[in-house]
């Protein structure tokens, strides 16, 4: 530390404590974790529903209303972990900041984008009508 | 300055005696709770790929028939099988591990002897629970 410099000690102070934000982070990511343990073992289910019964099968499951809601609900909180607990491990372990930007705004976007894909697809399987495929 | 950092990169120089460093893998004696916490990642960014599997098997799905029977057919095969069996085993160790740090959250469960029972027990529920669920599709519903 520069030893003359002018800066009365409440002046290097400022700014370093905590920056105020960051609560809304730590609560969405618990929140989702709760969400997801309902979740996560319906996943089980319709994972294990579906398997067996073939094309129909599936397209009869998700326009059962229940289930495409709870499909939607499945893959919407899912991408939001997931985009949370990566950026975590990525601001971890990345300190070099162009590549931690480039990979942080790669992990959002590929959740994201394969988010509304699965969300897009199951809305349009539970929509259809029954014949249109 | 240039001092510290040369004694940083040998800290065998000097008196010949190692000075101590920050633990790291490499020179920290493993601890199942050490390892419930490389898990708990480890099976957070498996399931991140198997949320890209599912939201491409509702792709399939919603782009009919042929695309469906292509894309199960590949998760059914010994590979497919072998990575959806892995899934099974992340999600259950990862809702394990998840409830286990939502208790850490209320400030519970940090004795070592509660967290490490709590680590264990969330690995043994996860093998269990695969198992059963693996056994039980094959096996009782006889698919």
């Amino acid at each position: 530390m520069d030893t003359h410099s002018y800066r009365t000690p409440l002046g290097r102070a400022r700014g370093l404590g905590s920056a105020h934000t960051g609560v809304g982070r730590f609560i969405g990511e618990r929140a989702t974790s709760v969400a997801l343990v309902p979740l996560s073992l319906w996943a089980i289910y319709a994972a294990l529903k579906i398997a067996p019964i073939g094309y129909d099968g599936a397209v009869a499951f998700l326009q059962s209303p229940l289930n495409a809601v709870l499909a939607v609900l499945l893959i919407a909180v899912s991408v939001s972990h997931m985009d949370m607990g990566m950026r975590v491990i990525i601001e971890d372990y990345i300190h070099k900041p162009l590549s931690k930007v480039i990979l942080l705004l790669l992990s959002t976007g590929v959740s994201w984008t394969f988010g509304a894909l699965g969300i897009v697809s199951v809305l349009k399987v539970a929509l259809m009508s029954a014949g249109a495929h | 300055m240039s001092q510290v950092k040369g004694a940083a990169k040998s800290p065998v120089s000097g008196g010949g005696r190692a000075k101590p460093l920050s633990p790291h893998l490499q020179v920290w004696r493993w601890h199942v709770t050490m390892a419930a916490s490389i898990a708990t990642r480890a099976s957070g960014v498996a399931l991140y790929v198997g949320v890209l599997i599912v939201a491409s098997l509702a792709a399939a799905l919603a782009a009919g028939p042929d695309a469906y029977s292509v894309y199960i057919g590949l998760l059914g095969s010994p590979l497919g099988l072998i990575v959806l069996f892995g899934l099974t085993v992340s999600i259950f160790y990862h809702l394990a591990a998840g409830l286990r740090h939502l208790v850490f959250d209320s400030g519970k469960g940090f004795l070592p002897a509660t967290a490490n029972a709590t680590a264990w027990a969330s690995f043994a529920f996860a093998a269990v629970a695969s198992v059963l669920v693996w056994a039980g599709y094959f096996l009782l519903l006889g698919h």
